[in-house]
């Protein structure tokens, strides 16, 4: 087992900042950039600054917003734009259901995991579900808070920034900011591999998506995470059944 | 990526407000579920199981296969520069920060050096 970067907190109130602090170095500049990227995306469409932060806001989840400004752009029916728009982000289902099992504990109000879940998408997702299982139970939803509130209110002023330097960037500039999040989250994921599972879940999924996507590119990804996760799944347990005791996820 | 002369035909606020809403609904419904069941379930191990593939398989699609700006870009400019980045991550003893300057200075440099 890896050891984890830091040892657990002391206090919920130090879980938060630990949270914050631990989302501000690389995961900020990361989801910064591509925040930076829609932003120049909707000066191109020739929207407001406004509608650029009522998207991130109220949206928060670029994949989806920016098939919405694209979609929107060449004039494709309401209709289509929310069925893609729900079909790309409905990823974030099973990213909010499996993570917030970790959080949840009694006395904690209903609410505050409908607030909560605002705040995971796929970089506070990948980023904290690694250090959840070693905290202690009271301080996770203080965490996660931490962390993902942080990623969540640097992503309004990217998109400002974005909004305003759309035309004075090169576009190399432009192909390294596309280009990180991709990169990130491969680093990401080669950062524990220690789960028998999850190395075959990222294993067949990295095979299966870029394959499933040349023959049918709508449902790639949802075949690839259905087909790829539920065989590594079932390869796993049949691995830690032979190594009992072992969590296999 | 964009048609120069088409302009979009609803109002913006409307659409964004549509696509708001149709998002928070997976991660409602995800909340919903979470609270259904524990959280050593097998069920939950299957769906981070499903996230982890679906996720490896967008990641690998962005690299080798990427739509928008970085299609104009050949196939070994994109692995280069993951190499790169995968190297320095390596050599770092995981730096995740390091790495990922590394990939993005390396597409950089390849992509002025080269023209595209």
């Amino acid at each position: 087992m890896n050891a984890p970067p830091q040892p657990a907190f002391a206090t919920a109130r130090a879980a938060l900042r630990g949270g914050a602090r631990e989302a501000a170095g690389v995961p900020m500049m990361v989801m910064g950039a591509s925040f930076i990227g829609f932003g120049s995306m909707i000066r191109d469409l020739d929207w407001t600054v406004w509608n650029a932060l009522a998207s991130t806001l109220s949206t928060w989840a670029l994949p989806g917003q920016i098939a919405m400004a694209e979609m929107a752009y060449s004039g494709a029916p309401l209709l289509a734009v929310v069925l893609a728009v729900t079909f790309i982000n409905a990823r974030l289902l099973p990213l909010v259901m499996s993570l917030l099992p970790h959080i949840r504990r009694p006395g904690v109000a209903t609410w505050r995991y409908y607030g909560v879940a605002m705040l995971i998408a796929a970089t506070s997702w990948v980023g904290t579900m690694r250090r959840l299982p070693d905290l202690d139970q009271d301080q996770r939803l203080h965490y996660l808070t931490g962390y993902g509130l942080t990623l969540y209110l640097s992503s309004p002023i990217a998109t400002v920034i974005g909004f305003y330097v759309a035309d004075q960037v090169p576009g190399s500039l432009t192909l390294a900011l596309v280009f990180l999040n991709p990169l990130y989250f491969m680093l990401l994921f080669l950062f524990d591999l220690h789960k028998p599972a999850k190395v075959l879940a990222l294993l067949f999924g990295a095979v299966l998506g870029p394959v499933l996507f040349q023959i049918t590119p709508n449902w790639s990804l949802v075949i690839t995470g259905l087909a790829g996760g539920s065989a590594a799944w079932a390869l796993g347990r049949h691995a830690a059944r032979k190594k009992p005791g072992q969590n296999n996820v | 990526m964009f048609e120069p002369t088409a302009t979009s035909l609803y109002s913006p606020t409307l659409i964004i407000t549509m696509a708001a809403l149709a998002t928070y609904a997976s991660r409602a419904l995800g909340t919903y579920f979470s609270g259904k069941v524990a959280r050593q379930s097998a069920l939950i191990e299957w769906v981070t199981c499903v996230t982890y593939a679906l996720l490896a398989g967008l990641v690998a699609r962005m690299i080798l296969l990427p739509i928008g700006a970085l299609s104009a870009t050949p196939d070994w400019v994109r692995l280069s520069a993951a190499g790169a980045g995968l190297a320095v991550f390596i050599v770092t003893r995981k730096n995740v920060g390091l790495g990922v300057l590394a990939g993005s200075l390396a597409i950089i440099a390849l992509v002025e050096w080269n023209g595209f």
